[in-house]
């Protein structure tokens, strides 16, 4: 952890945390992804993370859905120790939670409509009607009610997102974690995300996690932010916070700058020697 | 090779052995609550069955007038070939019914299924379906299993009554078998012990086969090589281990 004004947003009580992430640790085949990890997301609030690619913010993800389970430390959400949880009992946590993938994630056999409906007919026993009556609020809310009839395969990715976010809310989380909500879309459809994350937080009330690497888009809707590097948080506090940071890293990446503690470059030999030994050779 | 790259190998195979022999009892698991859902096993009957449906009557076609003009040019030779009847039922019901329609199966079916799941996986679908608190065992596996399991044994029986349409089209419109012989030496020596080992042959490749299909989808690398590498393996531990049990069931029924 950096400079000591960036800490204070993060000084909130214990009991407002929906998802407390404590000096986790995590390896894939031996390589460290997290190592010592703190990441505290508070109710009602949009809490970012960001970081350069390759930080693990997914991995991050799939440590609070408990589809990975830490090496070591403490993933608590809703106040539970996510490892400590039954089957059962996970599942039930998830159905708190929602989740918009990358990509979508729709099921490509499926309309747009029953996409949309696939939790609401798995968990409960509503009526057909009812069932309808949700899926077009929803779908009206991204503003893809007139997409309902499509197949997943006729939407652009922009719309695709959508439907997934309509998805992720049908059942009314209390947490909505996006993963990399802004990579690829086009100005307008990005412009539209942006707002549906923060009208589903201030509208609904739904606390968001979103993680990404584009800060220009996080800094207008972020209440806290997190920028993680090497495997630990660098750095926390508002976007206004980080903005104004002394540090090196952080000003590297709020500027996007090739120059600073975090390499651009893969490791290689030294350049000119290897062009002239290529040359030679 | 070196002992170590063996060692390696023979692990390696232990492992996937492994890992099968895991996945095979948590989708059993899922067997029954998938059964309360109907609906998705039926639509997988149709996908694996019905959609497999003109190439098994094909085959089905070719392989009974094959065995028409092959078991009349054998049997002539002894002059018994008022036997064809029997030869072709039995050789059908026992043998070709249930393995051909198997191969087939395993690369029309078999492989639908693994990239399909395979494709599910690369894009995260399972994923989402796991995040949204639905079990992808029991939503995806498990129907496919079923449906696999249930459409096999289907399959075979209408390979078979295709088949033997074709021997009798041969042995008796061209090749001039009596058409009452061929049918009453049927009738008199075909047992129901011989049907019952063609079923019971069908239902085990139905269940070998979908278990290598779905397990292959589920395990296969979420990248578009992985998933091609997937339905590959499908099709050549499908046909090999068709062959294997083959020998290994027809061996336990002569017993």
């Amino acid at each position: 952890m950096i400079g000591s004004p960036i800490q204070t947003a993060s000084a909130a009580p214990a009991d407002d945390a929906v998802v407390d992430v404590r000096d986790v640790h995590y390896a894939v085949d031996g390589r460290p992804i997290f190592a010592g990890l703190n990441i505290r997301v508070r109710r009602g609030l949009i809490t970012a993370v960001m970081g350069p690619s390759g930080t693990g913010k997914t991995t991050l993800l799939r440590l609070v859905t408990g589809q990975l389970l830490a090496d070591r430390g403490q993933v608590s959400v809703f106040g539970r120790d996510i490892a400590s949880l039954s089957g059962s009992e996970v599942y039930a946590a998830r159905r708190r939670m929602g989740m918009l993938f990358q990509n979508g994630a729709l099921l490509t056999d499926a309309t747009v409509f029953e996409n949309v409906a696939f939790p609401v007919r798995e968990h409960t026993n509503l009526p057909e009607s009812l069932v309808r009556m949700l899926v077009l609020t929803k779908l009206e809310a991204v503003g893809l009610r007139g997409a309902a009839e499509l197949m997943p395969a006729e939407l652009s990715g922009g719309m695709a997102r959508r439907v997934a976010l309509a998805r992720a809310i049908v059942m009314d989380p209390e947490v909505l974690l996006y993963d990399e909500p802004f990579v690829g879309l086009d100005p307008i459809s990005l412009g539209v995300i942006l707002r549906l994350i923060k009208h589903m937080n201030q509208a609904l009330g739904i606390t968001s996690v979103v993680v990404s690497h584009d800060v220009q888009e996080l800094a207008t809707i972020a209440d806290q932010s997190y920028l993680l590097s090497g495997g630990s948080v660098v750095a926390s506090g508002t976007p206004k916070e980080l903005a104004g940071s002394d540090s090196a890293t952080v000003r590297q990446f709020m500027t996007g700058s090739e120059e600073g503690p975090v390499r651009f470059h893969y490791p290689a030999p030294d350049y000119a020697s290897q062009l002239l030994g290529v040359e030679e050779g | 090779m070196s002992n170590g790259a063996r060692n390696g190998m023979v692990l390696e195979g232990l492992r996937k052995t492994g890992a099968t022999g895991i996945f095979f009892f948590r989708l059993l698991a899922a067997c029954g609550p998938a059964l309360a859902r109907p609906r998705l096993i039926i639509a997988q009957i149709y996908n694996a069955g019905a959609r497999s449906l003109i190439i098994i009557m094909l085959s089905g076609l070719f392989t009974g007038m094959v065995l028409g003009l092959q078991g009349y040019d054998l049997l002539q030779r002894f002059g018994s070939e008022e036997a064809l009847g029997i030869a072709a039922a039995l050789s059908l019901l026992k043998e070709l019914g249930p393995v051909l329609t198997a191969l087939l199966f395993a690369g029309r079916a078999g492989t639908a299924l693994t990239s399909e799941i395979g494709l599910m996986k690369a894009t995260d679908q399972l994923t989402a379906m796991e995040v949204m608190a639905v079990d992808p065992m029991r939503y995806v596996a498990a129907p496919r299993f079923l449906g696999g399991l249930i459409a096999m044994p289907l399959l075979a029986a209408i390979f078979d009554i295709i088949g033997l349409f074709g021997a009798q089209l041969v042995g008796v419109q061209l090749m001039g078998v009596d058409r009452g012989t061929f049918w009453s030496q049927m009738q008199g020596a075909v047992g129901l012990h011989d049907v019952f080992e063609g079923i019971v042959k069908s239902l085990v490749f139905g269940a070998v086969l979908s278990l290598i299909a779905v397990n292959e989808g589920y395990q296969s690398e979420p990248t578009a090589e992985g998933v091609g590498l997937a339905t590959t393996r499908t099709v050549v531990a499908s046909s090999v281990l068709t062959l294997l049990l083959d020998y290994v069931l027809t061996a336990a029924f002569m017993q």
